[in-house]
């Protein structure tokens, strides 16, 4: 048996961009994001896969980058909050969360953020019932939902009249 | 009246009552909002705390050696380090950053390890070897009642009480012997947490002039600025305390909490910075979350329904420590007489120490649990009377300008409005009684301080403070100590220095929650920042605007007080065409006057009552809302599903509505989140496993919440009588909206399928218990079944406005017979 090596190294694809970094093998997508690429925008709140704020995307799925290895995310696309603008202009989802309240602690808002835009790019005009279940693994404790369902609601909208 | 200093007040606005972006939210919404965890510094450690697996021993030794040697390790502190005691009341000092000789809960911190990273923090916690020595424990506040010895801690009333206590306004037994009905009630609450999304983190460090620097996810920091000083001893001017924006905070960043001392001292004995961040576990623990109390209510009503008088007593489970258990005990009384005409009220109220993590301030700080109890018995009164419970309520609303029983002053009220409102959006009385069988409606209504009239230490100066600062840039930055737990305090800042000042809000930088740079605010509780920081910051405007129109009336040929300010512009009253920009008129300012600057402060006014005590209740001014739950009720397994609420919210005026909505859905889910299923219970292992009391479901996933597929669609209304004692009118909004929701509730749950649930959480078992009972011809309900005997002391004896009193005690017997 081999020793498990301190620390591995590893080209990640993060926000299109391939990102050299060494780590130690057991940690999580999440903390190589956190603290060795320092992108903080992706937050933490259990790191036991219960409450969505870890949430990135990988080959454009949802994923909670708190259960998953950085090291099995090697050659996949990995999208997080800090790729979603273009420069400095807003994703519509992010705009929508700012203006319509969809964000208000904001500690939740990336993973919710991520996990809509996973739904848009599938489904561009879903129903309220489909953005109550996309988003069902992500808690928040401050909204009540309601205005981020408003929020991924007025962003869709925008999306399909082109405003991207 | 003492009305605060106010300058003169606009009508028309050019932002306030407008929805708009909230200043933070861009950053948010791009993940740039840099909360405590966030935080990186050259040269970092970590810290992990190692916590008590007992909930009650003696610690006989701790032998750190083993640890201290390991790989990674730079130090390992224990409760030797921390002699000073804290706790963020001056009549609680009951803490110690580390358990010095005994532990009081499982969870209670006795070691820490600081090492280069989390990992090695962890792995030589375990190398820590503690003696300890158990004791028995106490698992309720029945048992601590008796069982007075041990004791938990070696002050308080006696035994293992906290606080006792008994206010009484107007002879009650004498008012409920003459009233038609005296009903009776006992009513339970669970405890449950706050479960911000952000679990704490603090990064301390020290400076390059060798002061200590602590970056937290407090919501008051100038409390824990205090404290810091007083526990490691340092003055004060050499500590300087960050509030990070708070991922959520809810109460449960109010207190200060054992890490933050931990880093603080580790990062002055390093000379490194030294970061933790609590896991999801460590946050059940460290708690401050909603008292179980149990409460019995002995009301006299008369045959038509209106109240003649109200005993109330409650009993509060208060966890290991005194946290803000002093004013939470008079919490679980005060605010009872505020929403419906009382003319007498007495309140006994009792806070027993138990064997778990301390319960402290959750949104509503002690006043759901009286409130869920008052709001259900009124409705088992109207049921029983045959009224409309709407009705009932509208008939006896307290009025505006008008003193209760207990001598709080209620200024101005939209109660009545807010019950008209919400009987016409959810079609009340076309609709209740008629949607079917299993399905139901209940209504309930409350009221919430707009922050708390008396500081948490005993002080005259003031409660905040705003300084702005102009310059011929155009910049204008307004700093207070405030802090913006997801409130959006700092849109409340901004929104009305711009629009005193006449400009947009985007030319205003807000920095706050930093005790080294802002004037103090006491901190993000009691919802108290809009009414508070707002009368600051508008005295501090109104200042600058005198000045600014001091030096363009001269240029504009009009007079100071005809001078305009509006849309980033300056005018002449009557001539629109004599106008300048917003940055000509500074330069002319700075010109004139020199620097531009200028401070504002507010203390609330004086409370009428006067009577030791008098000091837990009272606030510039009272928010109110009513709310229509609707519920289907399955009767085969119980399960309650909540299709829709409504809800009215007085609110004075909503400076931002998108904001104001925001406070009040969040208010409402969190508040059917604690109706339905949240609780934070614990249960006691067999003696074979150390018959310790345990936390039952320190995880997210095990400690039950809505998800966005739980939560129903909420409706609105926010009703606006703007009150002159607050920032133009504008109320709280942060905590009242929770607390009529879970006896709305229950009231629905009753209107749907006739059995009563006199207990929170109303899970399915209950209400499947209750419908046996009621299947079985017994009274259909679930809800305790005794409440013990409590040795509440004598009452202080204060008589009524309208009986003659003059808010003091009336002291002895005799006074007392001739009242
Ligand atoms: S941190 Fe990943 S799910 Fe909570
Ligand atoms: S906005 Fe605070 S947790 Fe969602």
């Amino acid at each position: 048996m081999s020793a498990v090596p301190d620390r591995v190294h590893a080209t990640l694809r993060v926000n299109g961009e391939d990102q050299q970094v060494s780590f130690a093998p057991y940690k999580t997508l999440l903390e190589v994001l956190r603290e060795d690429l320092n992108l903080t925008g992706t937050k933490h709140g259990c790191e036991l896969g219960e409450c969505g704020a870890c949430a990135v995307l990988v080959d454009g799925e949802p994923l909670l980058s708190c259960l998953e290895l950085a090291v099995q995310c090697e050659g996949r696309d990995i999208q997080t909050i800090e790729g979603l603008a273009k420069g400095t202009e807003l994703h519509p989802l992010q705009a929508a969360f700012a203006d319509h309240g969809g964000s208000q602690c904001g500690y939740c808002t990336s993973g919710m953020v991520m996990t809509a835009k996973a739904l848009l790019d599938k489904e561009p005009a879903p129903s309220r019932e489909r953005i109550r279940e996309a988003l069902a693994g992500n808690l928040c404790r401050c909204t009540g939902y309601q205005q981020i369902w408003e929020s991924v609601e007025s962003a869709a909208k925008a999306l399909r009249e082109g405003k991207r | 009246m003492n009305a605060p200093a106010k300058p003169r007040e606009k009508t028309r606005f050019d932002t306030i009552g407008k929805p708009r972006r909230r200043v933070d939210g861009r950053a948010k919404a791009i993940g740039q909002t840099r909360f405590a965890d966030d935080l990186v510094l050259p040269r970092m450690l970590h810290a992990k705390l190692l916590r008590s697996p007992h909930p009650h021993a003696i610690v006989e030794s701790i032998d750190v050696s083993r640890a201290q040697a390991q790989r990674g390790v730079h130090l390992v502190l224990t409760g030797a380090e921390f002699p000073v005691p804290y706790g963020i009341m001056p009549v609680s000092q009951d803490e110690h950053p580390l358990a010095r000789e005994r532990v009081r809960y499982v969870g209670d911190p006795v070691a820490a390890v600081i090492a280069v990273d989390e990992q090695m923090a962890t792995e030589a916690l375990q190398l820590i070897d503690v003696k300890y020595r158990k004791l028995p424990t106490v698992a309720s506040p029945e048992e601590g009642l008796a069982k007075p010895e041990p004791r938990i801690h070696d002050y308080g009333e006696r035994g293992n009480i906290h606080r006792n206590q008994s206010y009484e306004f107007g002879d009650v037994e004498e008012a409920l012997a003459r009233s038609d009905h005296v009903f009776e009630d006992l009513f339970f609450y669970e405890g449950n947490t706050h479960l911000p999304m952000e679990q704490q983190a603090s990064l301390a460090s020290v400076e390059g002039d060798g002061k200590l620097l602590l970056q937290s996810s407090t919501q008051n920091p100038h409390y824990l600025h205090r404290q810091l000083a007083r526990v490691l001893q340092v003055p004060a001017a050499h500590v300087r305390v960050i509030a990070t924006p708070n991922g959520g905070g809810f109460g449960g960043k109010c207190d200060p909490g054992n890490h933050e001392f931990v880093v603080a001292k580790a990062a002055l004995m390093l000379g490194r910075p030294v970061k933790i961040c609590l896991t999801r576990e460590e946050v059940f623990y460290q708690h401050r979350g909603r008292h179980p109390v149990l409460m019995k209510v002995r009301t006299g009503v008369s045959n038509d329904g209106r109240l003649t008088a109200m005993h109330l007593q409650t009993l509060l489970d208060g966890g290991a420590y005194g946290s803000h258990g002093p004013a939470s005990t008079f919490y679980t009384g005060v605010l009872t007489p505020v929403t419906y005409e009382l003319p007498r009220f007495k309140f006994e109220a009792c806070r027993v120490f138990t064997n778990k993590p301390a319960c402290g301030p959750k949104r509503g700080h002690g006043t759901p649990q009286p409130r869920f109890g008052q709001e259900v018995q009124l409705d088992k009164i109207a049921e029983r009377l045959k009224l409309d419970p709407a009705e009932m309520r509208l008939r006896m609303v307290t009025q505006p300008d008008s003193l209760t029983a207990s001598w709080l002053h209620v200024g101005s009220t939209g109660l009545a409005e807010c019950i008209r409102k919400v009987v016409e959006m959810s079609g009340w009385k076309e609709r209740r009684g008629k949607l079917g069988a299993g399905r139901g409606l209940g209504l309930a209504c409350s009221t919430y301080m707009c922050g708390a009239g008396v500081s948490i230490y005993w002080n005259k100066m003031p409660h905040s403070a705003v300084q702005i600062l102009l310059d011929r840039s155009g910049q204008v930055t307004v700093y207070c100590g405030a802090t913006e737990i997801g409130q959006g305090s700092d849109d409340v800042l901004a929104g009305l220095v711009a629009e005193s000042l006449g400009i947009d809000p985007g030319w205003v930088r807000c920095v706050t929650g930093d005790t080294g740079i802002t004037p103090i605010d006491l901190g993000s509780y009691s919802s108290r920042v809009t009414i508070m920081m707002g009368n600051a910051a508008l005295q501090a405007a109104g200042r600058l605007r005198d000045t600014l129109a001091a030096a363009a009336a001269e240029a504009l040929d009009t007079l100071p007080d005809r001078v305009i300010f509006s849309q980033d512009r300056v005018f002449a009253a009557q001539d629109a065409g004599k106008t300048m920009s917003f940055i000509e008129a500074i330069a002319l300012a700075e010109a004139k006057f020199g620097t531009l600057a200028a401070v504002g402060s507010y203390a609330p006014p004086k409370p009428p009552g006067r009577y030791k005590g008098a000091g837990v209740g009272p606030s510039p001014a009272y928010s109110f809302s009513a709310c229509v739950v609707e519920t289907e009720v399955d009767e085969h397994t119980g399960w309650v599903t909540v299709p829709k609420i409504w809800i009215a919210h007085d609110i004075g005026r909503a400076l931002n509505p998108v904001l104001a909505r925001g406070q009040v859905i969040g208010g409402v889910y969190m508040g059917l989140g604690e109706a339905l299923m949240e609780e934070q219970a614990f249960r006691r292992l067999p003696p074979k496993l150390s018959s310790a009391l345990v936390h039952r479901n320190p995880s997210m996933l095990d400690y039950k919440s809505l998800t966005s597929l739980d939560m129903p669609e909420v409706e609105v209304a926010l009703i606006e009588y703007p009150d002159p004692n607050c920032p133009y009118g504008a109320k709280e909004v942060g905590q009242g909206p929770l607390l009529p929701v879970m006896p709305a509730l229950a009231n629905a749950i009753h209107d749907a399928v006739g059995v009563r649930i006199d207990e929170i959480p109303i899970t399915p078992d209950k209400v499947l218990r209750a419908l046996e009972k009621k299947e079985k011809g017994e009274a259909p309900r679930v809800g305790p079944e005794s409440f013990p005997s409590v040795p509440y002391p004598a009452p202080t004896f204060v008589l009524p406005p309208w009986e003659g009193g003059d808010g003091n005690e009336l002291k002895g017997q005799e006074g007392r017979k001739a009242a």
